[in-house]
């Protein structure tokens, strides 16, 4: 009898519909990363190359890569965690990071191993195809899509359709730029209007008959410059779906800039153009596409609905004494499903990052609790278990505290975006990554996560004006830049409040610069006048929007008044005073700048 | 006398020892704590915990060690722990300095093999002591002064076994990573052979080149990397045994990845 490979782990119940792999991918870049090392490739197709499959350059080095494996629609499995946890000790940092657009990294991988990971993800059918180059991104959804009391369908299925029906499409291979999609549930829950293309589930009744449909928001974005997106139509039907895409997408490619890579997403475009000339041309381009397709052209989208049920129990119900957090956690990370005696429960992990045996328990507390036997990224580096039976909460929460996933405030002010910052980014003149992690810790310690009048609020911090960490849509944002005493420099950030992403989308007013190692004070001393100065069923997001928009009537008026109070703490002390101050986060060197070079247009 | 290069036999598979079990024909060490062992383990198995070996590795004293286990220069012997195969291959690796060549390592740790539900005990075998000649294989050690001038050779690459981080914050000149986590699989210490010989073609380490690894401390990581390059047929591979920490502590130069704070990265 032949023993070996016997052992079994435990089976799925839901295994992923699509896959987004193909293996000669693999053996492809293997050839080419060798075939480039002889110098057989030069360096601007290698780099296009190596980004259209999805990996990045790393901080100061040719010699490490950071792959981006896309999650389409957010959805993954617990055997894809799986393989990445070991993909994550194989080739990376024995960490993987979650990021803000439903992409899993894994940074600081040896260029030449790059195929085996690529290798790895086929064997769980994810690719990284197109997750970085100037062709279309990963298609987003949100997470509570399928559950969010607000919705009107699950417009899950036409995302994964649309990552379907453009991944590896000729069409998109060579685009003037970067190509965003995002799909909400709802106004309330969406990113719709920062995105090159933002959809809203829509229904509408004509003649007795329900239709599905959208609402269509068409040139937002962030970025140096950010833009808030246009509604194209009242109401745009399902089969118009692929249509609209398709007219917009030739538009950009047609006329996007090729030539001024700081000006060429669409939305400058948009701008440059205007709104209703923009509008007329998707209309007309619309119309033509439609006619000239010799097939009637539609996304395949799957409709056969999920599973859900709820997983048997083995082990022993007793046991389970509900601890202290366990109520903090219960308000602060979870959320009621429309489906009756169900919630969605989020796990926060700082700045997104996660560890290879995180990643596994995340696996099996998917298999252990999840109705639906998968899992949803959100959009702030976090990850939701959704179908999570209300009678299981209390014993999903203890097995969460034993794995570290157990963090509160994951739904609050209190988790924090940052981007990559100098742990990994080119770019970057910050540590933005540590910062967020810090305030966070923070934040926590005070137990602002239980403070309602901070939940809806948000902190967001890039570590350059490039916005990868979204400032601009954050309460409370900062981008980072170098601030100089003399000769001797220090991290410093830019600050803006009063952004939002919602049905009030705006981008944050500028307000000062403050000195990394005054970012948590600065914070906290906005907190304070908030509470000294708010109406009774104020939230800080709602006393700072009135405040940004000078409709306020207490002594703090403007932005210009917050800043007048904060100044005083954002004045550098000397070297000999505080040496602290001239060190970054997580570096005991002197700060300086340092970048090499950017390859976001590339 | 068998030699393992020969035979190109680097693992012995769960069935083959359990009927090697059966035939008497093999000497199983345990590199597990003593308590672990007296716990239970494979039948027939004797005890090596690591920290016995390496409280005085002079070839003399292992010497003495093997004859206690019973250990000839005919002995075919099969080493396991539960430690990812790191530790079995550092008792593996030093049978083989010493001249002993029929040593395999179990392809699957001790927590795999109970977790298939195979037979175990907690019976302490009685060993005849035997004698085994004396035979240094100085070509599969590297010290600190062969390395030194060896680094300097074009066809010589260094390989450091230890986790990523570790290699960017600090690291012997001229040294790539390849951390230990990569050799293996998930149910076995070691990957398919092909599947490690691509990984390492593609790594630009190829049998033109002597390889030495290094790792932390005493050469588990790197004596399991030993044995992942031989099981690619890569067989001239040197083991720089007392690694990272006697090169630090004799004050040689060492790297790192400048200008970039990667532990934020991390989540531990
Ligand atoms: C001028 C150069 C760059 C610009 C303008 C830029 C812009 C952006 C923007 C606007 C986002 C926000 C995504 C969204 O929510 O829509 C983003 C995301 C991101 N960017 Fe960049 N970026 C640049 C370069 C880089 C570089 C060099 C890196 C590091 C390798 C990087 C890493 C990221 C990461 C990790 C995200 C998170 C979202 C994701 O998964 O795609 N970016 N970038
Ligand atoms: S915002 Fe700047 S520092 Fe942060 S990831 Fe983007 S390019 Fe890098």
């Amino acid at each position: 009898m032949t023993v070996s490979n016997l052992k079994q782990s435990r089976p799925d119940t839901a295994k992923p519909k699509i896959n987004w792999s193909r293996v000669e991918e693999a053996d492809n870049f293997a050839k080419t990363v060798k075939l480039y090392r002889q110098g057989k490739y030069d360096e601007d197709s290698f780099r296009r190359f190596r980004l259209q499959h999805g990996a990045y350059g790393t901080r100061m080095t040719g010699d490490y890569a950071m792959v981006r494996i896309k999650i389409p629609a957010g959805e993954i499995y617990p055997n894809q965690l799986e393989k990445i946890s070991q993909l994550s000790e194989q080739f990376s940092i024995g960490s993987a990071h979650f990021s803000t657009r439903e992409n899993i990294q894994l940074h600081w991988v040896v260029l030449e191993d790059v195929s085996e990971i690529f290798r790895g993800l086929t064997e769980v059918g994810l690719t990284s195809r197109e997750a970085c180059g100037n062709t279309i991104r990963n298609v987003m959804c949100s997470p509570l899509s399928g559950v969010c009391p607000d919705e009107e369908f699950d417009s899950t299925p036409y995302a994964l359709a649309t990552a379907r029906f453009f991944l590896r499409n000729p069409m998109v291979q060579n685009l003037p730029r970067k190509f965003k999609f995002n799909f909400t549930c709802c106004e309330k829950h969406g990113m719709v209007r920062m995105v090159d293309v933002g959809l809203i589930p829509q229904i509408r009744e004509v003649d007795g008959t329900t239709q599905r449909g959208f609402k269509i928001f068409l040139g937002g974005g962030l970025g140096n410059k950010s833009f808030v997106g246009y509604q194209l139509e009242e109401f745009t039907p399902e089969e118009d779906l692929v249509y609209t895409s398709m007219a917009v997408l030739r538009i950009f490619d047609r006329l996007g800039d090729r030539k001024n890579m700081a000006r060429n997403r669409m939305r400058y475009l948009v701008n440059d153009m205007g709104w209703e000339k923009f509008q007329n041309l998707v209309l007309k381009e619309r119309a033509i596409v439609r006619a000239t397709q010799s097939v009637i052209t539609q996304l395949e989208v799957i409709h056969t609905p999920n599973e859900i049920k709820r997983p048997i129990r083995i082990t022993d119900e007793s046991g389970t004494s509900i601890t202290d957090g366990y109520a903090r956690w219960l308000k602060t990370n979870t959320v009621k499903q429309k489906q009756a005696n169900y919630r969605s429960i989020f796990i926060t992990l700082e700045a997104g990052d996660i560890t290879a045996s995180q990643l596994n328990a995340l696996a099996d507390l998917i298999r252990d609790f999840s109705s639906e036997g998968k899992a949803r990224f959100g959009f702030v580096q976090n990850v939701a278990l959704r179908y999570v039976h209300e009678d299981d909460l209390p014993r999903l929460y203890s097995n969460l505290l034993e794995s570290g996933l157990a963090k509160s405030g994951a739904l609050t002010m209190t988790a924090p975006i940052g981007c990559s910052g100098t742990t990994s980014c080119n770019l970057a003149l910050t540590n933005s990554h540590r910062l967020a992690k810090e305030i966070q810790r923070k934040l926590l310690e005070l137990k602002f996560d239980e403070d309602d009048d901070l939940s809806d609020s948000s902190i967001k911090i890039s570590g350059c004006p490039n916005s990868c960490g979204q400032h601009g849509i954050a309460t409370i944002g900062f981008f980072g830049g170098g601030g100089r005493v003399g000769k001797d420099m220090y991290a410093n950030y830019q600050m803006s409040l009063g952004g939002r992403s919602d049905g009030d989308t705006m981008l944050g007013l500028t307000c000062l610069r403050v000195p990394a190692k005054r970012v948590i004070p600065v914070i906290l001393k906005i907190i304070e006048i908030f509470k000294q100065n708010k109406k009774s069923d104020d939230t800080l997001q709602s006393w700072i929007h009135r405040v940004v928009n000078n409709n306020e009537d207490t002594e703090i008026k403007s932005i210009n008044d917050i800043k007048k109070v904060l100044e005083p703490l954002t004045i550098p002390p000397t070297k000999e005073e505080d040496p602290d101050f001239y060190l970054d986060y997580g570096d005991d060197t002197s700060y300086h700048t340092k970048t090499g070079k950017g390859e976001c247009a590339a | 006398m068998r030699c393992l290069t020969d035979s190109g036999k680097i693992t012995t598979d769960i069935d083959s020892l359990r009927s090697e079990i059966r035939d008497k024909s093999v000497r199983v060490i345990d590199v597990r704590r003593e308590d672990d062992y007296k716990q239970d383990h494979i039948p027939t198995a004797v005890n090596l915990p690591l920290a016995n070996l390496l409280s005085d590795d002079s070839p003399e004293s292992v010497l003495k060690l093997m004859n206690s286990m019973g250990i000839d220069n005919e002995t075919s012997v099969v080493v396991y722990d539960d430690t990812f195969g790191a530790l079995a291959s550092r008792v593996a690796w030093t049978f083989e300095y010493l001249g002993h060549s029929d040593v395999t390592l179990l392809e699957t740790t001790y927590s795999n093999w109970k977790s298939l539900e195979l037979e175990s005990d907690s019976k302490i075998p009685e060993i005849q002591p035997k004698e085994h000649t004396l035979n240094l294989q100085p070509n599969i050690l590297a010290t600190a002064d062969y390395l030194q001038s060896a680094k300097e050779r074009n066809d010589v690459i260094l390989i450091d076994n230890r986790e990523r981080l570790n290699f960017l914050e600090q690291h012997i000149p001229g040294a790539i990573s390849l951390p230990y986590r990569t050799l293996a699989t998930k149910d076995k210490i070691l990957r398919p052979k092909d599947d490690m010989k691509r990984l390492l073609e593609n790594r630009g380490i190829t049998e033109n080149s002597e390889i030495i690894t290094y790792c932390g401390s005493v050469g588990t990581l790197s004596g399991l990397a030993y044995y992942a390059l031989k099981s690619a047929g890569l067989s001239n591979t040197k083991l720089y045994v007392r690694s990272f920490k006697e090169w630090k502590n004799l004050q040689k130069p060492t790297e790192k990845q400048e200008d970039a704070s990667y532990w934020d990265l991390s989540a531990e």
